[in-house]
């Protein structure tokens, strides 16, 4: 069984003192014990960004790939082999900005796999600019006279877009986070959550105390996680009162389903020796 | 009467199955024993417009399409009035009489013949639909050739489902009859079966040659997003998923693609993505992040004509610097460029060995030309493929002594590559730089040690490479002068020198099959004895010629280049290249 000893890497951490990373860092490795998962069955894959530092500190497999490109990187990753337990990070600038044309589409392939999106509505690594979920009007570097358009949100598109696990976290609440990892990764299909995780360095609006006194837990208020258009109205909560929790679960078939002649052998144990392309060859003729 | 060599040219609107057609006259020929090249010319629509469809026959190998046309079924008016000029003196015309009424003033010759034939009238009475006008027209060109109709017959059967075969083959027939009753023994063009006939060859495009390649090569996830002319590549690749128990996906993007093939790389598979020019650029970002990750994709380039859309559906070579620099910052790669349909096939392999036996990106970069065109090719030989995947763990549990290090220091900079999933290892990759673990690192001396470690395998590659065919030599070893070349340009190049040949004079050709690492002690043993260098290629700038400079401080003494988007064709080449003698 791994322990916490285990998942320790030599890696000095660099984040801020009191950054929310910690908090993710924390539930995802307390998520991988109560799993029982094993360090070399575990794949992680992070982005660029201050959360893609995250891969130096899990001493499970990693790639820590370029900005943006998390969910394509991961799911060639799943794909090659399926018996990976692969959990994708990400920021909010790093998936909602750059990389955000693959994640309607990885939501869509619903290949079994993990996405955590660390959102802590800025860009902390390049010192503080929007981006997509900052709040309209947020004064940064790149806005200083506040962001114009209105917030994205990520939840409504996952949710339109087919998602079979979509769900919200908060950093300040490791525990409840990591029990949403736990069902994240037990889900079969494409599980996503997004983690509000405050940047103490440069986000002095969505801070530890705006979001403890906003967020509330949708499994406290009898919330059917099964039922998609109440779970949309969810996701457009906003303001005083802010959801965190599974907004919707429910399994539909995965991309795999669809592929019988790969579904029980991983892509890496076909071998690449001695293919006989025989009939191919002969349709040339 | 000229036998076993003639130029056809089938030609209409998009839509009509011109390729379909011309590509059905090729294939009767092959299956005769004859030699045969096929190119389409198609603009970016998928109605209208004006396509064509080249066939060269000839009784011995043919390497290229012909200048001129011999026999051309035109299945529009716009066809005999755009190709009215390549035609040669005496050539046919097979065209509808019924739909296209042509006036000696409006061909402004009368040294062709014409061969009215009631193609939409046949089509019609058999009830079949107007797209079999083409499959009337081969039967009636298959008749004034004094051809074998059972050979057409039997590429119509394997061609279509047996219904639609039978249809199209009565169709064929009807025009076959209508030739041979009113025209009979006119034509100064014939085709007879040779000795070979019955002989299995091959009849492909190069883009089908680079899927044959990666199938046989082991490849198992082809990821790609559509953009011509690699769209073949899919196409030919998709069906055959299950059959070669491997995944074929297209992706959102280019970038999409490129970053799964990346990661199932990484993961242990042999992965593999084509595009353009345009797609490429997408990719150029994941193209380094293979080179730091130190994995092994598989990325083929098929270039188009001229900047950003530019001629979407023509071909060019203006992207060699393209493939040869892409992506910031300096590391190690392959790029290759076959020349011919059997060479994408071998390359292909090659690239999918020296891509993991040295973990690093290989580049295939080919053109529309190439990648579309049909080359004949002896049967590929799939006993001789090696497949050597490199320095990879295949035991399902790592045994070191020490902690497994994906980027581990070794003397020829090759790390043991193990598969995440491995007991017992922990496989670590970064884009950014690096420790031996894969843990993110900015020591200055740690940079410099990596750098150093990624580059040795250059050293390694070059060594390897010394023994590889990475040029080929054709011609006279005494010359008057030497051609140096790359890609697509094979096929004109080497009609052109059967040509100069005939005339008495002596040339030379040097391929040059690999531009990363550039080949340079191999280019330079061949400029040392040539008297004069000519180099040929389908761009504006003569990449080429820069990189024999960069490399060998040598300026050639000519260059040859053309860059409309069409390739060269040979008699006009070899004309270009006595003009430099």
């Amino acid at each position: 069984m791994v322990t916490l000893d285990d998942l320790k890497t030599p890696k000095d951490n660099t984040w801020c003192p009191g950054c929310g990373n910690f908090g993710v860092l924390m539930a995802f490795k307390k998520a991988l014990i109560e799993l029982g998962l094993k360090r070399e069955e575990t794949m992680m894959v992070s982005g660029i960004g201050c959360h893609g530092k995250i891969v130096n500190q899990v001493n499970v497999n990693g790639f820590h790939g370029i900005h943006g490109r998390v969910l394509p990187t991961a799911q060639g990753i799943k794909l090659a082999n399926p018996d990976l337990t692969v959990v994708g990070f990400a920021g909010d600038a790093d998936q909602y900005f750059e990389g955000w044309g693959h994640f309607v589409h990885a939501i869509r392939n619903n290949m079994n796999m993990t996405l955590i999106v660390h959102d802590n509505m800025v860009l902390g690594l390049t010192t503080g600019q929007a981006t997509p979920t900052s709040q309209q009007g947020f004064k940064s570097k790149s806005t200083p006279f506040g962001v114009i358009p209105p917030m994205l949100n990520p939840l409504a598109h996952a949710l339109v877009s087919n998602g079979s696990f979509v769900a919200r976290g908060f950093s300040g609440d490791m525990f409840h986070l990591k029990n949403l990892m736990v069902a994240a990764i037990k889900h079969r299909g494409f599980a996503f959550i997004d983690v509000f995780q405050p940047c103490v360095s440069f986000n002095y609006l969505n801070t530890y105390d705006w979001f403890s006194q906003r967020v509330y837990k949708l499994e406290e208020e009898g919330h059917d996680v099964t039922d998609r258009k109440k779970a949309l109205e969810k996701a457009f909560e906003w303001g005083d009162r802010i959801p965190i929790g599974i907004f919707y679960n429910k399994e539909r078939p995965i991309y795999h389903d669809s592929l019988p002649h790969v579904k029980d052998s991983p892509l890496t144990n076909v071998p690449a020796e001695n293919v006989d392309i025989t009939s191919a060859l002969k349709e040339m003729m | 009467m000229t036998v076993n060599k003639l130029s056809l040219m089938v030609g209409g609107e998009a839509g009509a199955g011109i390729t379909r057609s011309g590509f059905l006259f090729a294939k009767s020929c092959l299956r005769g024993g004859l030699y045969v090249f096929g190119v389409n010319d198609y603009q970016s629509l998928i109605r209208g417009g004006h396509n064509f469809y080249t066939v060269n026959v000839n009784a011995e190998m043919v390497y290229s399409q012909a200048d001129t046309t011999d026999l051309l079924i035109a299945l529009n008016k716009e066809t005999i009035l755009f190709h009215k000029d390549e035609l040669v003196s005496g050539a046919g015309i097979v065209y509808d009489g019924d739909q296209i009424n042509i006036t000696p003033e409006e061909l402004g010759r009368n040294d062709l013949k014409l061969y009215p034939v009631p193609l939409a009238k046949i089509v019609k009475e058999l009830k079949g639909p107007k797209i079999m006008e083409n499959t009337v027209a081969l039967g009636a060109a298959i008749a004034l050739l004094d051809y074998d109709q059972e050979l057409l017959n039997s590429v119509l059967h394997d061609t279509f489902g047996s219904k639609i075969a039978e249809l199209n083959i009565e169709a064929a027939k009807q025009g076959h009859s209508y030739v041979k009753e009113k025209y009979s023994d006119s034509f100064g063009y014939s085709l007879k079966k040779t000795a070979s006939a019955g002989k299995k060859r091959m009849f492909l495009t190069g883009n089908e040659a680079i899927g044959l390649g990666a199938l046989n090569a082991g490849c198992k996830l082809y990821a790609a997003y559509p953009m011509t002319p690699a769209t073949s590549i899919l196409h030919f690749l998709a069906p055959l998923d299950r059959e070669y128990k491997m995944v074929v996906i297209q992706t959102e993007s280019e970038i999409a693609a490129v970053n799964m093939v990346a990661g199932a790389s990484y993961a242990g598979a042999r992965a593999m993505t084509a595009t353009s020019g345009g797609g490429f650029c997408l990719m150029t970002e994941a193209v380094g992040m293979t080179g730091m990750t130190e994995t092994s994709p598989v990325i083929v380039l098929v270039q188009r004509a001229a900047p950003s859309t530019g001629l979407p559906t023509y071909t060019a070579q203006g992207d060699l610097r393209f493939a040869i620099h892409a992506s910031q910052g300096e590391f190690p790669r392959v790029v290759i460029a076959p020349g011919n349909v059997e060479e994408c096939f071998c390359m292909t392999v090659e690239a999918f060995n020296l891509a993991e036996k040295f973990q690093i990106p290989a580049l295939i970069i080919s053109d529309k030309y190439l990648s579309e065109s049909h080359g004949i090719s002896e049967p590929f030989d799939q006993h001789r493929i090696r497949i050597d995947r490199g320095n990879l763990i295949t035991e399902t549990k790592y045994t070191g002594k020490e902690e497994y290090m994906r980027h581990k220091f070794t003397e020829n900079g090759i790390s043991p590559r193990a598969m995440p999933g491995i007991e017992g290892a922990i496989v670590r990759t970064n884009a950014d730089e690096h420790n031996e673990l894969g843990y993110t690192t900015e020591d200055p001396v740690l940079a410099t040690k990596m750098a150093d470690k990624r580059f040795r395998k250059l050293d390694a590659l070059n060594k390897e490479l010394e023994n590889m065919e990475t040029v080929k030599f054709y011609g006279p070893e005494e010359s008057d002068a030497t051609i140096l070349a790359w890609g697509s340009t094979k096929g004109p190049i080497r009609e052109a020198m059967k040509l100069l040949s005939k005339e008495g004079l002596k040339v030379n050709y040097l391929q040059i099959v690999y531009l990363t690492p550039f080949p340079a002690a191999k280019v330079q043993k061949i400029l040392q004895s040539a008297k004069k260098t000519i180099v040929i290629e389908n761009n504006k700038t003569s990449q080429l010629s820069s990189l024999i400079r960069e490399h060998l401080l040598t300026a050639v003494d000519h260059k040859i280049l053309k860059y409309d988007g069409r390739p060269f064709n040979p008699e006009a080449l070899a004309k270009s290249i006595k003009e430099v003698l």
